[in-house]
């Protein structure tokens, strides 16, 4: 059990049954008067926002979430199916669950799949991944426009902006935190 | 963390309120902090050190000395309180505390008028101080020149919350309403006292003599932020011991602590007269007259830099 003075950003605790992360957290006193915890936080399964002030006595459970590293096989229709690489065991997650992840995810992908209880509810994905331009205008020599990046378009479908000197076919790396352009990559 | 510039700020600060109550004919004193009984209240969690407490304030050994008939004295200490942490809080904080006997707390809104003024005038090199009657803080532009604004606890609930305090009170969402709705209005262009609060949230503050539900307390804020907690002291032991017979009741419901009334505070307050006190956050202070918004910028270490 975690108690209100346990609270801070990034706390994830259950609340009917359901497993939330903090996401903005503040403490208050007025003077003389109870201590107040002021927090907003997020679903982690459905996403939704919510704003909540605790005192003191209140207690919250912990959700069982566990991470487990697995591959990702394939997609079919709305689900990504991932597999344990230890165990074989097999699960999937929809494409609203994945959300911007898919913006860096490719086959054969090892990531962190975020389990409440046995039910798989969020990835984390590498923090760098190399990704294959599949769109890339070619670099104009001598192109004095001024421009020092140019977008290009990788193999997820992903759509970001990179030096001029990047071609189609290339392998670059990408930040999955910020979805920006990190260097290029020789295989 | 705090850069030389700051240690620099936060001392010349200090320098200036020592400065101050000299000035007034006010005596600097330096009690213990760690004490055998604390004063019994139910929202203040004190730390335990080899079966004392540490002080949360330094309110008790002050008045016994107001007692001894002392007439002015003020003191700079740390104070200590369990599970108080935030933007605006540390566990561990440096408080200012004044007494006077003789006055009440109208008096001491009024010292609050001079000290403010003359810490701007003496501290205009700093960020947070535009000229000397001008601070600015957060955004916010609040001018010093006295008389500040005046603000009852009941006209704040009705004009800010739309709800009355006797309706806060009995639905328990006074200090909710305070927080949210009503303090992010107040001293936004002069500072405001807050006052007259009701009798329940003034443990060890006089009952007004026109206004029995309502105690002789004042908070003061600037800026949306509270700064000081000024009274007229309750000098009756006899009401007093049966206020905190009520907070050590509420303290027994809700956590372990060793709770015993404060005994020979109980005895010696008979002897004070007339009197005020008021107990101002000074690490809140250097936050406002440093321009920042985060106390760990203004401790020369906070908890989490040790």
């Amino acid at each position: 059990m975690y108690t209100a003075s346990d609270l801070r950003k990034g706390l994830k605790i259950q609340i009917d049954g359901e497993p939330y992360i903090i996401t903005e957290f503040d403490f208050s006193k007025p003077g003389k008067g109870q201590a107040l915890y002021r927090t907003k936080m997020r679903n982690m399964i459905t996403g939704v926002q919510f704003t909540q002030t605790y005192r003191s006595n209140d207690k919250f459970e912990r959700p069982n979430l566990e991470e487990r590293k697995m591959q990702f096989l394939y997609a079919q229709d709305n689900e990504y199916h991932f597999m344990d690489t230890t165990s074989y065991e097999q699960i999937f997650l929809t494409k609203e669950q994945l959300g911007d992840h898919l913006n860096f995810l490719i086959d054969n992908m090892e990531v962190e799949v975020l389990f409440f209880g046995d039910r798989p509810i969020d990835i984390s994905l590498p923090t760098f991944v190399n990704l294959e331009v599949t769109v890339a205008e070619p670099w104009a020599k001598g192109d004095t426009s001024g421009s020092d990046t140019k977008p290009v378009t990788v193999e997820t479908g992903f759509q970001l902006q990179v030096p001029p000197f990047i071609n189609q076919g290339d392998k670059i790396q990408i930040d999955t935190r910020t979805g920006t352009y990190i260097t290029r990559v020789k295989e | 963390m705090m850069t030389p510039d700051g240690l620099q700020h936060r001392s010349q600060l200090l320098q200036a309120i020592r400065c101050f109550f000299l000035e007034n004919s006010y005596i600097e004193v330096d009690t213990p902090q760690r004490l055998p009984v604390v004063i019994p209240e139910s929202n203040l969690i004190p730390f335990m050190s080899e079966g004392c407490f540490l002080q949360t304030s330094p309110e008790l050994c002050m008045k016994r000395l107001l007692a001894r008939g002392c007439e002015r004295i003020f003191q700079i200490c740390h104070c200590f309180r369990k599970e108080e942490h935030g933007r605006l809080h540390q566990s561990e904080f440096t408080m200012l505390e004044w007494y006077h006997r003789g006055s009440d707390y109208f008096d001491l809104m009024r010292q609050c008028e001079e000290l403010f003024c003359f810490l701007a005038a003496q501290c205009a090199a700093m960020p947070g101080v535009v000229d000397d009657s001008t601070i600015r803080w957060n955004g916010t532009t609040v001018s010093l020149a006295a008389p500040w604004d005046r603000l009852t606890v009941a006209d704040a609930f009705e004009q800010y919350a739309g709800v009355s305090v006797k309706e806060a009170l009995l639905t328990d969402m006074f200090d909710e309403l305070l927080v949210t709705e009503i303090e992010p209005h107040l001293g936004n262009e002069h500072p405001v006292f807050l006052y007259e609060y009701p009798v329940e949230r003034a443990l060890l503050a006089r009952r007004s003599a026109q206004n029995p539900t309502v105690a002789e307390r004042f908070e003061l804020y600037v800026a949306g932020l509270e700064l000081a907690n000024g009274f007229s002291e309750l000098v009756d032991p006899q009401e007093q011991q049966s206020r905190f017979m009520e907070e050590i009741a509420q303290i027994r419901l809700t956590r372990e602590q060793k709770t015993e009334l404060p005994r020979l505070f109980l005895e010696e307050i008979g002897k004070i007269d007339a009197s005020a006190g008021i107990a101002l956050g000074v690490d809140r202070l250097c936050m406002l007259f440093m321009g920042v918004t985060d106390i760990a910028m203004v401790l020369p270490f906070s908890f989490e830099e040790l």
